[in-house]
Order: C-alpha cells, then structure tokens, then sequence
C-alpha cells in the first residue's frame, strides 16, 4: 500500500513536469497555433461553402508567400532589437534592377539573380547606416523607405513594366507556377525560407548572435561577439528577402507596378508581432511568425466570405470594410494575451 | 619568473579624459594580483584593454602575452589567448537559456558555423553538476537565467570563465552582491585559481577579500599606479592605511 502510494507519487509528477516544461518552452507557439484553428473553425462555421472545398486554400497559398518570405527574416531583425520599416521599397528596387538587366541583357535568370544581389545591396547599405553612423533602425529605415521609393519613381519614370513576355519562362514556372495545376509554388518557397531562416536562427552561430545581441547588447560585446557584423548581414538578409518577396508578386501578376509593396509593411509587421516575437528583442520564434502570416493573410477573404454573423439575435454584415477593425482586435488580443503568457511561464 | 602578461606604458583617453597614463602592469602564472583604487582609478579601464574591449591610444604602450606582442587585440582574439573574463555585470544574456549564456560568443560548432546544440547541452549539464554546484531541479540547461538568483549568476559566470581552460582569469568586483557564504565559496575559488597555475586579477572594493586572496597588490590611482606591494611584506592595517591616504592626497607617502 505504501509502496504504491509512493511509487505514484513519484511517477506522477514526472509526467507533470514533462507537460509543464513542454508548456513553459512552447507556450507562445501552442498559443498562436490556437488562435489560427479558432480562426479557422470560426470560418467553417461561417462558410461551409468556402472553406469546405480546395480553392480558397489555393488563393491563400498564391497571396500568403509574397509577405511570408519576408516576415520570416524580418524575424530576425526584430529579434536582434532591431526594425526595418524599408523593405516595402526594396521590393520596388529589386524589380527595377530585374527589369532593368532584363532588358538589357534578355536573360531571365540574371535579371533574378541581380535583384536578389540588388536588395542585398540596399539593405546592406541599411545596416551600414544604423551601424557605423549608429542611427536607430526605425528612424535609419523611415529615411531608407522614401529615397528607395523615390529612387523606384525617378529610374522608371514612374511607369511599370509589363511581364507577360516571361509568362512560359522555366524561373517563372518555378517561382510561381502551379505544382500538379493546384500548389502554388510561391507556397513551397515560402516553406523553404522558414526551414532556411530557422536553421541560421537555431543551428547557426549567426541565430544565437542574434538572439543574444537583441537581449543583452553590452554582455554580447563583452564576451566577444561580433555585434556590429551579425546586425549588418541580418539587414542584408532582409534586403534580399525583400526583393525576393517582390519578384514573386511580380511573377504572379505579370506585371510590375512602380506601387510594388505598399501595403505590406504592417501586414508583414503584424504577422512577426503575432506570432509572439518581442519587440524589445531577444526573443521570438519562426514557427510563431510562420503561423501570425497564415492567419493575416487568411483573415480578409474569411472575412468576405463569412459574410453575415448573428450575434444573440444581432445581425451583423461583415464585408471588407470590416478587416482592419478584426485585423486589429486579433492583433490587439493576441498580443496582449502573450504578454500576461509569457511573463506567467517565466515565473 | 616569466610572465604570461606584461603592459607597458600603458595610456588611454577618452575624448578629453585621460583613463589611464602610463601605467605598467605584469602578472605570472599562478599569481593572484589584486587592483585597487578608488571609483575612476582605471580599474575597469585597464582591465577592458586586457580583454580587447577597448584598445590603447595610438602609441598608448605596448601589450605582450606570453613574451609575444600583440596588437590591436579583439574580445574573441583575447579568449582564444587564454584570458576570460568575469565581469562586474556578469554580462549574462536574462532571457536566453543557461547552456546559450555559457557559450555566449564561443559556441561550439561542427562546420562552418554550424553550432552543436546537443554538445553544448550535455556539457552545460556536466558543469552545473561538476562545478556550478546546482542541486535544484529547478535548474536545466534549458533554464532561462533570468529565474537565477544573484549568486547562481554569478556561479554561471564563473563556470564560463573556467570552461575554456583560460590561462588569465580576471573577476571584476565578484563579491558585489553575494551572500557570505557564497563570498566564502569564491575566496576558495581564487585560491583555487593559483595553485592550478593560472593567473588571476582580482578587482574589489573590499580590501579585506584583496588582501585575503592576493600575492601581490596594485593601487591605480586617477589613472596611474600609484604603488605595488607584496602582501606577505605589508599587514592589513599599513595597506589600509596607504588607500586612505593615497584617496586623499594621490600619494602613498
């Protein structure tokens, strides 16, 4: 008798302990992941027609990567305690030395590979700026914004580029073709950042400078960590992101307009906030962004698509002037919940 | 007796303030020298030049480690030589977990730049049962050191120090903030320090724990050194004695 009574009473514990550390280390990614099925549920419930049958999956895979490819290093930056409100312009600036080498050289695959190469450059330039003039990054990057926004207008004049002619070229195909004629494959590169980004987050030194830098600043240079090297590549990662992210949306449209990125930057900002990352840096995870920018980019078409909701007898219609104002109360909830959260498993 | 550091002529400025002028440091393995002197003395200052935080002036003195000269030296350069560093602000990271803090800027890696997770978990687990001392089962390498008490940072701290076999171990006012008990502990510990041959400097305010510990004794003085003594050759009282009066007039005599 006693000796059963023991034997649980130190077995049970145990298996306690295990979920509570489980808890305490995935809190915040269970949370997010809670929010997104709760959304999800909400628009079964809402639309059966919609969210029932494959193709509003496909729209949200085709639309979701053009931002998630660029929340998912923003991640970093934001964990190393940094912002960049820029990247929206560097997207422009990617497509005009896309355009631009396409034009004169006919050959597609450089013409990529310089906008990859161009936005490097520019968000390069971006960390130069914070670091060695030591501007903050949000004032660096305002400034940043509007030259590269009006660089995008002076070079083209203000007047896109039609993209059609590369409609049945292979980088095409591959960026942003129809896997099986269904999968988006702008979806799949969207999953190969995050594997990418959270590989050099986790299992590189480059991720643990940065999560270091963005908690203590001081510690990280008194036990020899290069701050000022790991805050500059990690603005160039998000440069080439940027352009990345651009050329997609691009691709996808056959067309690119001057205006290429208005309107992605508190979408994509809300997406790593949403998923849990702090803004006052030193922590953050990819999965929890991967998830805010599912359930940011799932939220306007849910929205429309529900339509009509009956609250206790109250009729409401919902339509697309109705997205920000949920877009806000998500954003506003979820984050708050993940204060009182985080600051409970720490304790 | 060969030294394993040797600073010479050693002088830094800040803008207009001159933090130390000419100041000439040595230390041997298996030494304890203790630096006093009052808020602004250098301390820091000459300590942080050691460690490559901070560089000397331009012609601002030679550094050699070992008999060899070294210039232009960088924090990471400075632990790859052997010197590490426990800092009067533990330069701990409070959100990131214990083995992440051990291994803060000398992660272990496999290749090319990869890091060993795993490796740097089961060594974080070694240390806390080996050195660190930590009996809680509260405490995993997986903790977040924020929950950790002052003296368990400190422990960590210590631990990190001694992790990388450094050969010159400097603690920067360890004792601030610590129990008895655990002042106690890392006494023993500096003491620990010389007879496994190593060099130490050991910076407090407490001139009764210098004097306890140290060999030898350094006092800046508004950034030059104002004297140097054996503490086998000086009792506690004469050294007391000359802080007093070096604060007041900057000199010893």
């Amino acid at each position: 008798m006693t000796h059963n009574q023991t034997e649980t009473a130190a077995s049970k514990p145990s298996w306690r302990n295990r979920i509570g550390k489980l808890v305490r280390h995935y809190g915040l990614q269970i949370g997010i992941t809670c929010v997104l099925l709760v959304i999800w549920g909400l628009f079964v419930l809402g639309a059966p027609q919609t969210f029932l049958q494959p193709n509003i999956y496909a729209a949200y895979m085709s639309t979701i990567p053009f931002f998630a490819v660029i929340a998912l290093p923003l991640t970093l930056i934001v964990i190393a305690g940094e912002m960049d409100l820029s990247f929206p312009s560097i997207m422009g600036v990617g497509m005009v030395a896309f355009t631009a080498v396409w034009s004169l050289t006919d050959s597609v695959g450089l013409a990529f590979i310089a906008s990859l190469l161009a936005g490097a450059l520019v968000g390069f330039l971006n960390g130069v700026i914070v670091v060695r003039l030591g501007i903050p990054s949000l004032v660096a990057t305002v400034g940043t914004q509007f030259f590269w926004r009006g660089v995008v207008l002076v070079l083209t004049n203000a007047g896109g580029v039609s993209l059609v002619p590369l409609k049945q070229t292979p980088l095409r195909q591959a960026l942003v073709g129809r896997v099986g004629g269904y999968l988006p494959a702008q979806m799949i590169w969207a999953i190969v950042v995050a594997v990418l980004v959270w590989v050099f987050l986790n299992r590189h030194r480059f991720g643990a400078h940065v999560y270091l830098i963005g908690d203590n600043v001081e510690s990280a240079r008194l036990m020899g960590v290069n701050v000022d090297r790991t805050r500059m590549i990690n603005f160039a990662i998000l440069g080439m992101a940027a352009a990345f992210g651009g050329v997609l949306s691009s691709l996808e449209q056959s067309y690119f307009w001057v205006s290429l990125g208005d309107g992605y930057l508190l979408k994509t900002m809300a997406s790593v906030f949403l998923g849990g990352t702090s803004v006052f840096g030193g922590v953050g995870t990819v999965y929890g962004t991967f998830i805010g920018c599912l359930i940011i980019g799932a939220i306007e078409a849910g929205i429309v698509a529900v339509g009509k909701v009956e609250i206790f007898g109250l009729v409401l219609r919902l339509s697309g002037f109705w997205t920000q104002l949920i877009y806000g109360l998500i954003i506003v909830i979820s984050v708050s919940l993940q204060n009182i959260l985080s600051r409970r498993l720490s304790r | 007796m060969e030294h394993i550091l040797e600073m010479r002529n050693i002088s830094k400025s800040f803008g207009e303030v001159q933090a130390l002028h000419d100041v000439n440091f040595a230390i041997a393995p298996g030494e304890v020298v203790g630096l006093l002197g009052d808020n602004g003395a250098g301390k820091s200052t000459l300590i942080k030049i050691v460690t490559g935080y901070h560089q000397p002036d331009p012609n601002g003195g030679e550094i050699y480690f070992k008999g060899r000269r070294i210039e232009g030296l960088s924090v990471s350069e400075a632990r790859k030589l052997g010197i590490e560093t426990v800092y009067q602000e533990r330069a701990l990271a409070d959100l990131q977990t214990l083995w992440r803090n051990i291994f803060m800027g000398r992660e272990l890696t496999t290749f090319l730049g990869f890091i060993d997770v795993k490796k740097m978990r089961r060594e974080t687990e070694k240390l806390m049962v080996g050195s660190m001392g930590f009996t809680s089962a509260a405490v995993a390498p997986d903790s977040v050191v924020k929950t950790f008490s002052g003296g368990e940072k400190q422990g960590v701290a210590i631990v990190r120090a001694l992790y990388f076999d450094a050969e010159l171990i400097i603690l920067d006012e360890p004792t601030m903030g610590l129990s008895l008990s655990e002042t106690k502990k890392l006494l023993e510990f500096v003491r620990g320090i010389k007879e496994a041959g190593k060099a130490c400097i050991f910076i407090d305010h407490n001139v009764f724990h210098v004097y306890s510990v140290a060999d030898r004794v350094v006092v800046l003085d508004r950034g030059t050194v104002a004297g140097e003594f054996l503490t086998k050759d000086i009792t506690l009282e004469q050294l007391m004695d000359k802080m007093y009066r070096v604060a007041q007039t900057g000199h010893l005599e």
